[in-house]
């Protein structure tokens, strides 16, 4: 059973890696800031969203848990304010992008 | 240990990288790029609570207070810029500084072992003060002189800061005026974010009792969720000739000042606690002075009054 | 080499880095962050202190880490004082 829920954590958490990774990947090589921050948004939703997952079998019980969940959702809510600042603010310094 | 490495390698890039920048604006990014790694550090250290203070005020308010200066001084004139230093001072500035972390070096390789250390008398006094975290243990009563001598110096920047008030602004509104935001993704953090922030910050608070937290990382949480209503112009803050915000900043080193003396009335020495009514104690003057200490450090951020805007 | 001992050299490195910067560049506000990469490096070098006397359960001397964190809210409010030194200077060189 442990082992199964290991695999699970590992699993996920690899997961959760590779989403940073192709987020890191934009953030460099994508050419207008709005692509980068289309990238940085999917690494923090669900690249963040993949390591709590796989943290959540191994927190300390259910107050750990639900601790998890809510540094997420704090992480969501202020990416999902942020995204938009940035992208206006790019808008408003060059034109057209 | 590979860990260990990697963070070390990418906080003295990232830290050499915020040295080197050519304008402020990347050189304050990198800054708080540079906090965070550093709370990493604190916790590879096995000191949490520092960590959790390091990520609140030396990334946090640091930072924001650091980019506010970046975006002033960007729409003022500046002062002529002084001449840096020319290359054969560059480098003599440059092996001075490699000498001197060399033998900062040498004495972190040459500390003694076995390490002397006070975890033990520490552990040994703690149940008197019927606390379980060690850190506030010692902050709170072991070395409380320290840190009411450290809200006494946060009191004493809030009336620097505020001694800089130019001419005919004293008693005004503090900070310059930010542009209001009636709706948008920052009116919607402004709005949504303080109720979940100061319910965040009373739980670090009461939990510091026990476990990795206390006032300074409630204080600057805190700080933070008045700050962020400001800076969306939701807010406007109180001008400073208010008598309550002087009261408030000024309560938490009173109180904790007159338990230090009636501690060296009832006990014979300054700041002693009598025996049982330790944690009652340290309760009270950990509430009120995270109440100080938050709206000081909101006011640190904030800054001078600007104009003569009289109420 | 232990992990303390690794932190507390790059203290070491930070001290040197900071100081450099706080010497070389001319800007007030980057010579103010250099101070506050000095400070840093001195924390991290106290804190390879801490971790060292480990013991009696806990994970590292209490005494240097409440000291640690006094000295980051001093830091601070140097740091606040400092930056409200230099816009007001800026603002007195506008108005000039």
């Amino acid at each position: 059973m442990t082992l199964l829920v290991d695999a699970f954590t590992i699993l996920a958490v690899l997961a959760g890696l590779v989403f940073f990774i192709a987020g890191t990947t934009g953030l460099l090589r994508f050419p207008d800031t709005a692509s980068r921050l289309h990238a940085l948004t999917k690494a923090d939703h669900l690249g963040l969203g993949l390591i709590v997952l796989g943290l959540l079998p191994r927190a300390a019980g259910i107050d750990g848990a639900l601790r998890l969940l809510a540094i997420w959702g704090l992480v969501l809510l202020s990416s999902a304010a942020v995204g938009p600042m940035i992208a206006r603010l790019a808008r408003l310094r060059r034109p057209g992008e | 240990m590979i860990a260990d490495l990697l963070l070390v390698a990418a906080m003295l890039i990232v830290a050499l990288a915020s040295m080197l920048a050519r304008q402020a604006f990347t050189a304050v990014a990198l800054f708080i790029a540079y906090g965070l790694l550093l709370t990493l550090a604190w916790v590879r250290l096995a000191a949490v609570d520092v960590a959790m203070t390091e990520a609140a005020i030396g990334a946090g308010l640091s930072g924001v207070l650091l980019l506010g200066a970046v975006r002033r001084l960007a729409t003022q004139a500046s002062p002529p810029p002084e001449q840096p230093p020319g290359p054969a001072m560059t480098l003599l500035i440059a092996l001075g500084c490699a000498a001197l972390a060399a033998a900062l070096g040498a004495v972190v390789l040459l500390l003694p072992n076995p390490a002397p250390s006070l975890a033990a008398p520490v552990a040994a006094n703690l149940p008197a003060t019927d606390l379980g975290n060690p850190v506030t243990g010692v902050l709170m009563s072991f070395r409380a002189l320290d840190t009411l001598l450290e809200s006494a110096v946060v009191l004493l920047a809030v009336v620097c800061v505020w001694a800089l008030t130019p001419e005919g602004g004293w008693g005004g509104v503090p900070g310059a005026a930010q542009p209001v935001q009636r709706d948008g993704p920052l009116a919607l953090l402004a709005r949504a974010l303080p109720p979940l922030g100061i319910v965040i910050a009373m739980h670090i608070l009461w939990v510091g009792a026990d476990a990795p937290g206390g006032k300074f990382q409630a204080a600057a949480i805190l700080a933070a969720m008045w700050l962020l209503p400001w800076m969306a112009g939701l807010v406007t803050p109180p001008p400073i000739a208010a008598r309550w915000l002087r009261w408030t900043i000024a309560i938490g080193p009173v109180v904790f000042i007159a338990i230090g003396l009636a501690g060296a009335v009832i006990e014979g020495a300054f700041l002693a606690y009598p025996p049982g009514w330790a944690k009652p104690l340290i309760l009270i003057i950990e509430f009120i002075l995270t109440a100080s200490i938050a709206v000081a450090l909101a006011l640190l951020v904030i800054g001078t009054p600007d104009t003569a805007q009289r109420r | 080499m232990t992990s303390a001992t690794l932190f507390g050299l790059a203290g070491a490195a930070l001290v040197g880095i900071g100081l450099f910067g706080m010497l070389v560049r001319t800007d007030p506000l980057l010579r103010i962050l250099c101070f506050n990469l000095l400070g840093g490096g001195v924390f991290l070098v106290f804190g390879a202190v801490a971790r060292r006397g480990a013991g009696a359960g806990f994970g590292g001397d209490p005494v240097p880490q409440a000291i640690i964190l006094t000295g980051l809210v001093v830091a601070f409010a140097a740091t606040a004082l400092a930056v409200a030194l230099v816009l007001r200077l800026a603002s007195a060189e506008d108005k000039r």
